[in-house]
């Protein structure tokens, strides 16, 4: 069953005839390094640990690709999304001694090039953050929604359409940054909430929050797509 | 956006005001990652169903929302992206180039 499809367990009957909102998908947890066991890993671990030349080279190849989607995910732009891998293998080499076995070589890796493109992000003059208002819901004197949901008449099969994908991740990078790294770091590469604040310097709560508006707007501006417009 | 209230949301605003252990539309926004999460403690998890089960107007912007982490997940995992065991040779040329000098 693709994840998709997936589901939580209803905890209500259908009562308005709509089934249960969708599930959203299983947050995509980094996958264990794919192909390569533990004592492989061990192994690769300990000939890095001595310096043997071949081993750098080993652990480019193995996680390189996807480190390399990581960053381009979060910088937007080839030239410095090479960049962030680069340091990220760099910091990797320098602090080897560190890695505690633990956690797995890719998630290790995953999260210096997560913090890699962090800084870059930062480094980056950007423009002065956007208001999001706009895009939040608003609600009446009795605290009810005012402009309600339409009904959504659109199946997840219009993802296959990738003028709908690529509308999608322009949305996401009209959100200012501050809310676009939430989304990406929490929903997209699969941190939970304290770990999201640990990388982005933020408490709990704030990360919570960011994360939720940072949602709404997306939502409001995908309303096209959602309903089965055109993008 | 002014539209008159109908009778239902009239008396479902009654509702929500009036009823013990009902909480508003807004106030169950606050609600809404922690939900998700699972994470959010037993009685409020019954409070949110509870308005859930009320509130059509809720239960679509749910739904809604959720389509949007789905949207904004599957959007990210681009099917047509190379296969991510792909590496540029000149990037894996220009990191062992660095750590030489790093080292
Ligand atoms: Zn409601």
């Amino acid at each position: 069953m693709p994840a998709a499809a997936r589901r939580l367990q209803p905890p209500l009957p259908n009562t308005w005839g709509l089934g249960y909102p969708r599930c959203m998908d299983a947050v995509p947890k980094q996958p264990p390094p794919g192909g390569e066991d533990l004592a492989d890993e061990r192994q690769l671990v300990a000939r890095l640990r001595v310096g043997d030349g071949a081993s750098y080279e080993q652990l480019v190849r193995t996680y390189g690709g996807r480190l390399l989607a990581v960053a381009r995910r979060l910088v937007r732009n080839e030239e410095d999304a090479r960049d962030c891998v680069q340091e990220a293998f760099l910091q990797a080499f320098r602090n080897i001694e560190k890695f505690e076995q633990r956690a797995s070589l890719g998630s290790w890796l995953h999260r210096i090039v997560v913090n890699a493109a962090l800084m870059k992000l930062r480094a980056r003059a950007r423009r002065p953050e956007a208001s999001i208002e706009d895009l939040l819901p608003q609600f009446d004197a009795d605290g009810q929604r005012i402009e309600p949901e339409a009904e959504l008449a659109v199946s997840l099969e219009l993802l296959e359409r990738r003028e709908v994908r690529e509308a999608v991740r322009r949305a996401i990078d009209q959100l200012p940054d501050g809310y676009r790294n939430v989304l990406l770091i929490r929903d997209i590469e699969g941190y939970d909430t304290a770990e999201t604040a640990a990388l982005l310097g933020l408490t709990p709560g704030a990360v919570k929050t960011r994360l939720h508006r940072a949602r709404t707007a997306l939502k409001s501006l995908l309303a096209p797509v959602i309903r089965g417009g055109k993008p | 956006m002014k539209a008159e209230k109908t009778v239902f949301k009239k008396l479902s605003a009654l509702a929500m005001r009036t009823m013990p252990l009902m909480v508003t539309c807004q106030e169950l926004e606050g609600f809404m990652v922690d939900y998700l999460d699972g994470t959010l403690p037993r009685a409020q998890r019954r409070k949110f169903d509870l308005h859930l089960r009320l509130c059509p107007d809720c239960w679509r912007y749910l739904e809604a929302y959720q389509r949007t982490i789905s949207l904004s997940q599957a959007a990210c995992r681009d099917p047509d992206a190379p296969v991510p065991a792909d590496v540029p040779e000149e990037l894996v040329k220009a990191i062992l180039a660095a750590r030489e000098k790093d080292a």
